[in-house]
């Protein structure tokens, strides 16, 4: 699959604690990854368990990762411009899936007009050029903790 | 008498002994970093003291070795450095039309941004082109689109960059056949492929191939330029996706370089004489917002290239020692927050570039932290150019910064650094093992989070994001692209394979698929397989077959 994990030693702290499983994904043909292995450093550094998956990723591929690792949630980095095919697609997958309860969050080059469209279609949060990251790490410990 | 001496002696200090003094009782900021992006140390003042060596030595005249202070005697004097701003989407007509507009806005060179889809040579109807289709450029699946891309602009008049690594020979052969359409031999085009695709391995992905059978068509390429294309740059080593990946200035300078003499190696393995291709080598920087570091950084490449190339190539043409460069101001420092900001750091950025004597630039637009330019910010971000080179007067004399003990300083330093990484790669057996080892991809995400970390902690200001952050969200109206650019585009594709010559192309692709196989030159079978209208995919498609797919191993 070509994904990687980061700090696997953590499972067995998940054994005791609920610790929070992320996958950060790149989807469609994007290779732009300075972004998500930053967040993906960030999360972990916060005590998360997260799964890389690495570039050029389809929604399916994403979508198999996130339901073989049993992940709470899915960070998708995008700056190809085709978020609004490709985000939508993921959440879409999930619910056929029966995983519609993962929350599903996205960072990248964003249009603001799009942000709103991309909640409605099921995405948690919106992350931008510029957020800290303790914004996105912030925002992901209460949203699955109120799930 | 020696009393009275040796009494005024201690008593008397020196001016520097005063000013160091006068300086420690003052106070000094402590809410940042004295320090560049790069993480050298940046001192209060620069004296002679900090320079070292011979004018003659480490400066010399412009046009001539070292070329520090640029590659010709006259320099913006005789003509100001190329407007080229990098354009792409949607289809081949819509980019057309931006290319006219642009020009009309008095750009002076074209420079093409590619779709998702194409950079990956793959075709608008590949399942992986969902959603990808003219979104991030310009969607070319075959010559028919090329020759749209191209219409009313005449190819011996205007030279073309066009910003494509693994796929790249085909987008030549495409531009070779337009050109002959126009009734021009390949002799007469000018322009740039970017063909580096040791950098995509490092840092902006866009692969098919894998790395031995890809030098091999970069070899194949170069080959064939240089004997039959002598107006046209062979390749465009590049630091600024390097830089946008995450590296600091030494490393985009030290990785990009590297780079360069791995090419110089590959052109030389092709049985080519280093003095036939290197004159048309040129290179492609990221002017970031650390102003100083920025112009040191151009200063120090031309230098370290002209110095390696006489040294360690043996290479006699003058033409083989002067770096030539493409400058494009930093992605990576554009904010989504009060774009308008952005406007500000690209024209900071922009006389960066500028001071450090580059051939062409690009500006970015100032809301291209959101979408691909609106006509408006595009305009702005040349007219950034136009009022630095007519308004300022920084074009009016050569290297004006030269001789500046601070700038100087810091020239001599970025070269010292590169040097360090110049051993430890040749340590690891040169770039292609270092890039097997992963060893530029590490350096580069361990210094994108120790930025990270920096800005997070306030070591370093963004404005507007650590700082100064908005109290509302401002807005600015973004580009769109035409939903409808991917259905019509596939069903072009449609309709061309059932109007072309299928058999033909079958032909064509055989004699692709039988050169790569047989250790040919592939640019001769691509040319033809592109008069017949074989699609980018198609062709790269072939190839795979022969090569292999690159998968890459993750280095966060």
């Amino acid at each position: 699959m070509g994904f990687i994990i980061l700090d696997r030693l953590s499972t067995e702290r998940s054994l005791m604690a609920e610790t929070t499983r992320v996958v950060v994904a790149k989807v469609g043909l994007d290779g732009h990854d300075r972004g998500a292995k930053i967040i993906a450093r960030a999360l972990r550094d916060a005590g998360m368990e997260v799964i890389y998956t690495g570039l050029h990723q389809t929604p399916e591929q994403i979508v198999e990762t996130t339901i073989q690792e049993d992940a709470d949630a899915i960070g998708v980095s995008i700056l190809s411009g085709a978020h609004m095919t490709l985000v939508p697609r993921i959440i879409e997958l999930l619910e056929e899936n029966d995983a519609g309860d993962v929350l599903v969050f996205v960072g990248g080059t964003i249009p603001k007009d799009d942000i709103p469209k991309l909640k409605e279609a099921g995405v948690g949060e919106v992350f931008t050029p510029g957020t800290p990251t303790k914004k996105a790490v912030e925002y992901l410990q209460e949203a699955v903790a109120a799930s | 008498m020696d009393t009275e001496k040796k009494t005024a002696e201690t008593e008397e200090k020196t001016a520097r002994e005063r000013w160091e003094e006068a300086y420690a009782c003052r106070e000094e900021r402590d809410d940042i970093e004295f320090s560049t992006i790069s993480e050298i140390p940046v001192k209060p003042l620069y004296t002679p003291e900090d320079v070292e060596g011979s004018y003659e030595e480490k400066l010399g005249y412009p046009g001539e070795y070292p070329y520090t202070r640029g590659i010709h005697p006259n320099m913006y004097r005789g003509r100001v450095w190329t407007i080229r701003q990098f354009a792409g989407f949607g289809s081949a007509k819509e980019t057309n039309e931006r290319f006219h507009y642009l020009l009309e806005q008095g750009q002076t060179g074209l420079s093409v941004a590619f779709d998702m889809p194409t950079l990956m040579g793959l075709d608008s109807d590949s399942e992986y082109s969902l959603g990808e289709v003219g979104v991030e450029g310009v969607a070319v699946d075959s010559l028919e689109d090329m020759e749209q891309l191209f219409e009313g602009i005449p190819l011996d008049k205007i030279t073309t960059s066009m910003t494509i690594n693994a796929p790249a020979h085909v987008l030549l052969a495409m531009y070779v056949v337009v050109g002959e359409k126009q009734g021009l031999s390949p002799e007469e085009l000018g322009g740039t492929n970017q063909n580096d695709i040791l950098k995509e391995y490092i840092a902006q992905k866009e692969w098919i191939f894998p790395v031995e059978p890809s030098m091999q068509v970069f070899k194949d390429m170069l080959v064939y330029a240089t004997e039959h294309m002598p107006k046209w740059n062979t390749v465009s080593i590049s630091g600024y996706h390097i830089r946008e990946a995450g590296s600091n200035a030494v490393q985009e300078l030290a990785f990009t370089l590297a780079d360069g003499f791995a090419y110089v190696e590959a052109g030389i393995e092709a049985g080519l004489d280093v003095d036939d291709f290197a004159p048309r080598f040129s290179f492609f920087f990221n002017s970031h917002i650390d102003f100083f570091e920025e112009i040191a950084k151009f200063r120090a490449a031309r230098r370290i290239w002209a110095r390696e190339m006489k040294n360690r190539y043996g290479a006699k043409d003058e033409r083989s020692l002067k770096l030539r460069f493409h400058t494009q101001t930093a992605g990576v420092s554009l904010m989504a927050q009060e774009p308008l900001n952005n406007v500000a750091r690209t024209a900071f950025e922009a006389l960066a570039a500028i001071l450090g004597g580059t051939q062409s630039l690009h500006t970015n637009s100032f809301d291209e932290a959101l979408a691909l330019p609106t006509e408006e910010a595009v305009r702005v971000a040349v007219r950034t150019q136009q009022i630095a080179a007519l308004e300022t007067g920084v074009a009016n004399t050569i290297d004006p910064l030269g001789g500046s003990y601070f700038v100087e300083a810091l020239t001599d330093e970025l070269e010292r650094r590169a040097y360090e990484y110049f051993e430890r790669i040749d340590e690891m057996g040169g770039v292609v093992k270092a890039i097997e080892n992963g060893y530029q991809q590490g350096e580069i995400a361990e210094a994108a989070a120790r930025y990270q970390r920096e800005i997070e902690e306030q070591k370093r200001y963004i404005v507007n994001v650590n700082i100064h952050e908005p109290k509302d969200e401002s807005d600015v109206e973004t580009h769109r692209i035409d939903e409808e650019v991917s259905e019509n585009q596939v069903n072009r594709l449609k309709e061309l394979k059932e109007r072309r010559d299928n058999e033909k192309v079958q032909e064509c692709l055989q004699a692709i698929k039988d050169a790569a196989e047989n250790g040919e030159n592939t640019m001769y079978p691509t040319i033809e397989a592109v008069r017949a209208y074989a699609t980018v995919q198609e062709i790269c498609d072939a190839m795979k077959e022969v090569y292999g797919s690159y998968r890459e191993t993750p280095v966060i």
